[in-house]
């Protein structure tokens, strides 16, 4: 136990014992670490069904498994990957943890809703594990139609009530972050002192409250089709299959930017703490965030060039594809800019924050490709679009999480992790990605599709170079889980500051007390104004 | 397995143009990785903490720096979308010449009909240096047509026609995938396309199982549904005379007007009530179900073929 071994005084995490305080704390800090357990269950288990992905394809008959197995496991990876792991994983942990603090506030506006939107999405989340124990579904995680409505004979309906459920989690907690950053901010906490992170949640709440209720509209749609025979998609019903597609990506897009923006707030925290500096651009960094969320409601057809969707139609969402890219160069650009004359530091979150910039510049430029029509017609549903979206939802999100968690950890556990281990973990992963997830993007380009369990042998050797690449990504991942675990008795205590970081969370003990600060802050400078960390200053540069 | 290949065959007409596509992509890619990860390494090296009591001067404003790599990725990104638009243009735009083939997909199987009359399943045997136009639809849930060396993919929807097309310029054996996941034996959804020299291809066309041609056999299934009983020839039936109407314009009972390409015939044999011809009654039972999408196909082929001819086809036979 934690709590024993840290100092005396109370905390958060000693304030009250027992099973009853943690399921019925309204307390964000203590729901922050609830979706942490809660998400690192799924992420494991999604993982799990990625390693027999993997290993499937060493030999290109698919011997492991059948393929109504391989069907199901690229299924239910991409379900708790996505709607169980990757949509929760920064807003509900970390977001939920360090917004109220890093605006100064006691909690979030509705603590009791917070505590319900945990619930919510341990309930989708037991419907979805329930759907994967009684048999799995096999549609794979877009539930396209008339698939999913008719032919599939398999647990649709469990899973996409799962989903929909665990939605509402994601709109009740976008809409608790809003409120509160239009309510709680402490005294001299104007907008443009916000730290970027906060702004970047404000975007992504925005895209939770108005997107994914369209998703909850689709799944009823797909239930009144599959269980009563209602023809919405199914043209046999008199139905439109194309519809279904506009449908799920006019959320599934923009859920895209619900898992990459929160990743790109941590980014610019890291970024500016290891470099000693404010973001460079705040203004335009705050900003893209903003129009990545509404632009990112423009482009979902680009899911849809080779679907039958007209051509000029294609046109336009390709042309829009572009716009939104934009925003994404801006950060990157203002990132790199940071770093130049800073005073940096190789402490384990920024070697992530470098994983992130590189592997989501790459993920960044083979979002070109996609958006580009003629490669899209060649590209789509091969290995290119799988190599691609891994670079953003992996290479990016999960390096970005990583690295917020290591920064964050401290102030969290009142532990420091041990530092060696912390960066050979971030470079084995960065290492293991690249040799998962760049031979894939060769195996698109050669043609070779995805969700595919049997395959031509010409593509083994890409495949056989991907599955290395998968089992040292897999070390990669154990090894945090196992120190961070460590830490939690043996790790050195944290002091309150360990990184020199300027955020208000930064100004309270580690772990902070129940009301996150002793007295409520007063905001007197610019975010990341590092002259007021540091008494004695020797200039460089 | 020893292999280790890294770029795809070129075999049509589209496959150059695609990748000098990517060319270009994939230089502006490189330039700006190597620019990130350049100036990063460089930045870390040479900007690394000394001293932990180090405090880096602030730079204020950059207003030069943000327009500068706002506009310059937006310019390069519009050469991106051009010209990908323009090749997405021109692959949807079959020439008027083209060697047309019927395509009907179900789990999991490729059926593949020439206008002569051969059938192929999982195999189709196309002439190099012509244009090929698919006509398709699917049986049953969506599939895709995709064929790498082509560079060309188009989803194949139950419930509509969709088209493509591609002109081969090597001959050779080709992969043909199913792209869109389609059920279990998704990944056995697989084929191959054999593109031959003219000659060959004649000599191909000729020997083995050759059907009647698709007008004829689309003529048969006329006769065996009965449907000259109502679209007589001289338009004294009940319902308007077929002859011509292929590719005109349609008045219709509603007051607008429709193009009858292949999709309006479709419609009008299985939801014949979704529009109706100006002057006629909503007489016509539905067809869904008592033809198979093959069939309808096949009575489209027959439509068209009328067009051409003078009137009183149906009396031949």
């Amino acid at each position: 136990m934690i709590t024993a071994a840290v100092q005396e005084r109370e905390h958060y995490l000693n304030a009250s014992y027992g099973i009853k305080s943690w399921l019925l704390t309204k307390d964000h800090k203590r729901i922050g670490l609830l979706y942490l357990a809660t998400i690192t269950l799924f992420f494991f288990l999604g993982g799990a069904f990625a390693t027999l992905i993997r290993v499937e394809p060493l030999t290109p008959q698919g011997g492991l498994v059948s393929s109504e197995t391989y069907n199901k496991l690229f299924t239910m990876h991409g379900v708790a990957m996505i709607f169980f792991f990757l949509i929760p994983s920064i807003p509900a942990t970390l977001g939920n943890f360090f917004l109220p603090m890093m605006i100064g506030a006691r909690d979030l506006a509705f603590p009791r809703i917070n505590l319900l939107s945990w619930y919510l999405l341990v309930v989708g989340g037991l419907f979805a594990l329930f759907a994967m124990l009684a048999g799995g579904v096999d549609t794979g995680w877009t539930f396209y139609t008339p698939y999913s409505t008719t032919y599939s004979n398999s647990w649709v309906i469990a899973t996409a009530l799962g989903i929909f459920v665990a939605g509402f989690s994601s709109i009740l907690t976008g809409l608790n972050f809003i409120v509160t950053i239009h309510r709680m901010r402490a005294p001299g906490m104007t907008w443009f002192r916000l730290p970027l992170f906060v702004w970047s949640m404000y975007g992504t709440s925005l895209i939770q409250v108005l997107g994914t209720p369209v998703l909850a509209v689709t799944i009823v749609l797909l239930f009144c089709e599959r269980v009563f025979q209602i023809g919405i998609f199914n043209p046999a019903l008199g139905g439109d299959p194309v519809l279904f597609q506009h449908l799920f990506w006019f959320y599934s897009h923009p859920a895209v930017y619900i898992m990459i923006l929160p990743a790109m707030g941590v980014i610019s925290e890291l970024v500016s703490t290891f470099s000693r500096k404010p973001v460079f651009g705040y203004k335009f960094v705050a900003f893209s965030s903003m129009a990545i969320a509404v632009l990112g409601f423009l482009v979902w057809g680009h899911h849809l060039f080779v679907s039958t969707q007209s051509v000029y139609a294609g046109m336009v969402f390709s042309f829009l594809s572009y716009f939104v890219a934009i925003p994404s160069a801006i950060k990157v650009f203002n990132w790199t800019a940071t770093l130049y004359k800073g005073s940096i530091s190789y402490a384990t979150p920024m070697l992530y924050a470098f994983g992130f910039i590189g592997l989501f510049t790459i993920g960044g430029l083979t979002g070109l490709f996609v958006a580009s029509l003629g490669i899209d017609v060649h590209v789509t549903d091969t290995y290119f679009v799988v190599a691609h979206f891994h670079y953003i939802m992996v290479g990016g999100t999960i390096m970005a999480y990583l690295g917020g968690v290591h920064y964050w950890w401290p102030k969290m556990t009142g532990r420091m992790y041990p530092e060696i281990w912390a960066r050979l973990s971030a470079l084995i992963i960065f290492l293991g990605f690249n040799l998962t997830f760049f031979p894939q993007f060769i195996l698109g380009y050669m043609g070779m599709p995805r969700r595919y369990h049997v395959y031509p042998p010409e593509f083994q050797v890409l495949h056989v170079l991907s599955t290395a690449g998968a089992s040292v990504l897999a070390v990669g991942y154990a090894m945090p889980m196992v120190y961070f675990i460590w830490s939690l008795r043996y790790g050195k205590l944290a002091p309150a500051n360990p990184w020199g970081a300027t955020g208000l969370e930064w100004k309270t003990a580690s772990p902070p007390p129940l009301q996150n600060f002793d007295e409520t802050p007063v905001m007197t400078h610019e975010a990341y104004d590092y002259s007021t960390v540091i008494e004695e200053v020797i200039e460089v540069g | 397995m020893g292999r280790l290949p890294l770029f795809p065959e070129q075999a049509s007409t589209f496959a150059p143009d695609v990748d000098h596509l990517l060319y270009y992509l994939l230089a502006v890619s490189v330039f700006f990785t190597v620019l990130i990860f350049g100036a990063i390494f460089y930045f870390a090296i040479r900007y690394r903490r000394r001293s932990d009591q180090e405090l880096p001067h602030v730079q204020h404003g950059g207003m030069v720096l943000e327009i500068l790599w706002t506009v310059i990725p937006f310019g390069l990104t519009m050469v991106m979308f051009t010209w990908g638009a323009k090749i997405y243009f021109d692959e949807s735009r079959p020439p008027v010449d083209a060697v047309q083939i019927n395509v009907v997909a179900k789990q999991w199987m490729w059926k593949l009909q020439h206008m002569e009359g051969k059938r192929e399943i999982n195999e189709l045997h196309i002439p190099l240096g012509r244009a090929i136009r698919l006509t398709m639809t699917s049986e049953d849930v969506i599939h895709s047509f995709f064929v790498p060396a082509f560079r060309t993919k188009q989803d194949v929807v139950p419930g509509k026609y969709s088209t493509t097309w591609f002109q081969p310029t090597k001959a050779g054996k080709y992969h043909l995938f199913c792209a869109e996941y389609c059920g279990t034996k998704h990944s056995g959804m697989i084929g191959w396309i054999y593109v031959m020299e003219p000659q060959d291809y004649a000599n191909w066309m000729r020997g083995g199982a050759t059907g009647a041609s698709l007008a004829d056999e689309g003529a048969k299934l006329f006769q065996d549904l009965a449907c000259g009983n109502c679209h007589k020839a001289d338009n004294s039936g009940r319902c308007p005379s077929l002859v011509g109407v292929f590719g005109s314009t349609v008045k219709l009972s509603s007051g607008g007007t429709v193009k009858a390409d292949e999709a309006y015939i479709r419609e009008s044999i299985l939801q014949p009530n979704a529009k109706i011809v100006f002057g006629y009654q909503p007489v016509m039972p539905t067809f869904q179900g008592l033809v198979t999408e093959e069939g309808v196909l096949q009575l489209v082929e027959y439509i068209k073929s009328l067009g051409a001819k003078p009137a009183a086809a149906e009396g031949a036979h």
